[in-house]
């Protein structure tokens, strides 16, 4: 089934006439090609005004599309010989965040980021990507890995926010992030971190202290999402819409409050529309940032870091 | 990760405006209801003397029970939060921050400064509960990192008290990297091998708890506090099954191996400043 959002709906009406005016063409063998065309040319038109001008709102929609590609179809696509690496060598295995060492053109690097999964079943098995403190502890552990044979690291973040459970508390949620984002912020390797999906707050984070930080064009990045933002400020789940905006969220926000270093241009009408070439489109930005983040002396790479992060943040000085 | 209200009501007083109060003054133990005059609460540390019940108190407090005689220099004390995202919930956020200044007479949620604690040196960053839930912004990020700056450039042993609900949502994804801002400085202040110690008060949750309350060199508590990650309505509304009793309080935590010790409130200066003494 595919899945068409409210605010695409004049670009499927579009479709759904050209389909009609070709069956008809086809019935009744009478030469319908200059109508085709200039409906053809309406829908581009339409597809470009509606995907260029898509509201906070509509990029979360888009950021949650159910074929929209994860973590693992971006290393099988931009990825060769992957090995993924499991557990945190202290309680398990958090199928929530996936990584492991793998070739990116001539690079060795190691991969990490979150997983959904893409069906009721795998959704499941991988949490809905809300990883525990085993998940960034593991993360930490692959980080420290590349850190030790001298690779850099990709992360891929696609999470609504790390699991609030029991165990979680038990086992030291807060602690986990926390220490990532220390550990990150000193690490002796590149790292490029990417928003494919949703940056939910501390859980995407915690996999996000980066040299060079990305967002994919239709994705979203915040402290909290516009659903639990608009049940806190409005006491209702309704202003979701309204909470997008209030939130700037956007890549495009976010580049402009200098919160990400880019955004990556995705396919018109979605990564999902064209994962290959948003695949491809990634992996050009990475080994362009590789190669030049090599360049770097590694104490300049870290302090040039923390700089980035310690910059962010707007204040009023002054009596 | 968002700054919330508690139902159990907390006290908050600044120091100065007790001693100046009539003797005869009293508020009641939110936890027993038994009356606590006003001296008696000063002399205990504001913690009940009937039930042992730590009140919830301010930055001045604090720093007055730590500080010999009172005294310390303050740090920064006039940045003040901008509005950069131009955020409108049920009112503006300018007008908010500037409401709760006058209402509070503090221009943010935290107070950093400088001072001895018995005879050593000490810069202390304390969170004010009472501005927007002790909600981390750019002012709170902001001031952290310079009194680390501080302690790095002059080799002082340096400790926060944290007391927050977590992000000030108002300043949404700046309010995020202010966590990365925070942690990233600390790695610093580590590099440089100098003591920090995390003081965790009631209540300590979010991306406070998921960032800088938890990379002291000693993580320590208060009795009671609340602490997580997650809110317990949150994670109720999640799971959808009550929570254990005394899920999320320093004596579980403790108990689950992220706090070296808990301590009651006036044994705090003893304790810090032998920790220090010890590591120094
Ligand atoms: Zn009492």
């Amino acid at each position: 089934m595919e899945t068409i959002f409210d605010f695409e709906k004049p670009i499927a009406d579009l479709q759904l006439q050209i389909d009609k005016v070709k069956q008809v063409a086809e019935k009744t063998k009478v030469d319908m090609s200059a109508t085709l065309l200039e409906l053809d040319e309406k829908l581009e038109a339409k597809r470009k005004e509606i995907y260029e001008n898509m509201t906070g709102w509509q990029n979360v929609q888009m950021s949650r599309h159910p074929s929209r590609p994860q973590t693992l179809d971006y290393i099988q696509m931009m990825c060769e010989n992957f090995i993924e690496l499991h557990g945190d060598r202290t309680v398990g295995d958090d199928k929530a965040i996936v990584g492991g060492f793998a070739t990116i053109g001539e690079h060795s690097v190691m991969i990490i980021g979150h997983q959904k999964g893409k069906n009721t079943k795998e959704r499941q098995y991988r949490n809905f990507g809300m990883a525990n403190p085993e998940g960034y502890r593991k993360a930490l552990r692959l980080m420290k890995l590349a850190e030790k044979f001298n690779k850099p690291v990709v992360t891929l973040i696609d999470t609504i926010g790390a699991f609030p459970g029991i165990e979680a508390e038990e086992r030291g949620q807060g602690e986990a992030i926390a220490r990532n984002l220390l550990e990150m912020s000193v690490l002796q390797v590149p790292i490029i971190c990417i928003v494919i999906g949703e940056g939910a707050s501390g859980g995407a984070l915690g996999i996000g202290v980066g040299d060079r930080v990305y967002m994919l064009e239709h994705t979203w990045y915040s402290v909290i999402s516009p659903e639990s933002c608009s049940s806190i400020l409005w006491r209702s789940w309704d202003y979701k819409e309204k909470a997008a905006e209030s939130l700037k969220l956007t890549s495009e926000n976010m580049l402009t409050n200098k919160l990400i270093d880019g955004v990556i241009p995705e396919p018109l009408g979605g990564a999902h529309n064209n994962p290959e070439k948003m695949a491809a489109t990634i992996k050009e930005q990475v080994l362009t940032d590789i190669k030049d983040l090599l360049k770097k002396k590694k104490d300049k790479l870290v302090e040039e870091r923390i700089d980035k992060f310690c910059h962010m943040g707007v204040v009023i000085e002054g009596s | 990760m968002a700054w919330f209200k508690r139902d159990k009501a907390g006290i908050s007083t600044a120091t100065e405006h007790k001693k100046e109060a009539p003797d005869g003054l009293w508020n009641k133990c939110p936890n027993c209801k038994k009356p606590l005059l006003n001296t008696e609460q000063i002399e205990n540390k504001y913690v009940c003397q009937y039930c042992n019940y730590h009140l919830r108190i301010d930055s001045m407090a604090y720093f007055s029970i730590l500080f010999d005689n009172n005294s310390f220099t303050e740090l920064n004390a006039n940045l003040r939060s901008a509005d950069p995202l131009n955020f409108v919930d049920s009112k503006p956020y300018a007008e908010r921050v500037i409401e709760v200044a006058e209402k509070t007479g503090l221009n943010d949620a935290l107070r950093t400064g400088y001072g001895k604690i018995n005879g050593l040196d000490l810069v202390v960053a304390c969170m004010d509960f009472n501005f927007i839930g002790g909600s981390m912004g750019s002012v709170v990020g902001e001031k952290i990192a310079r009194a680390i700056d501080y302690s790095i450039k002059r080799r002082i042993p340096f400790m926060i008290i944290s007391k927050s609900g977590g992000a000030r949502m108002m300043e949404a994804a700046f309010s995020l990297m202010q966590m990365a801002k925070t942690s990233a400085k600390l790695a610093l202040l580590s590099k440089a091998g100098i003591p920090y110690i995390s003081l965790l008060t009631d209540p300590t949750t979010g991306g406070v708890t998921a960032s800088f309350a938890m990379l002291g060199d000693i993580n320590i508590a208060e009795p009671g506090a609340l602490i997580g990650f997650a809110g317990p309505r949150v994670i109720k509304e999640t799971i959808k099954k009550d929570l254990p009793k005394g899920f999320q309080t320093s004596e579980f935590v403790l108990e689950h191996g992220f706090l070296d010790f808990i301590v009651d409130r006036r044994q705090l200066k003893e304790e810090v400043s032998n920790f220090i003494r010890l590591v120094s």
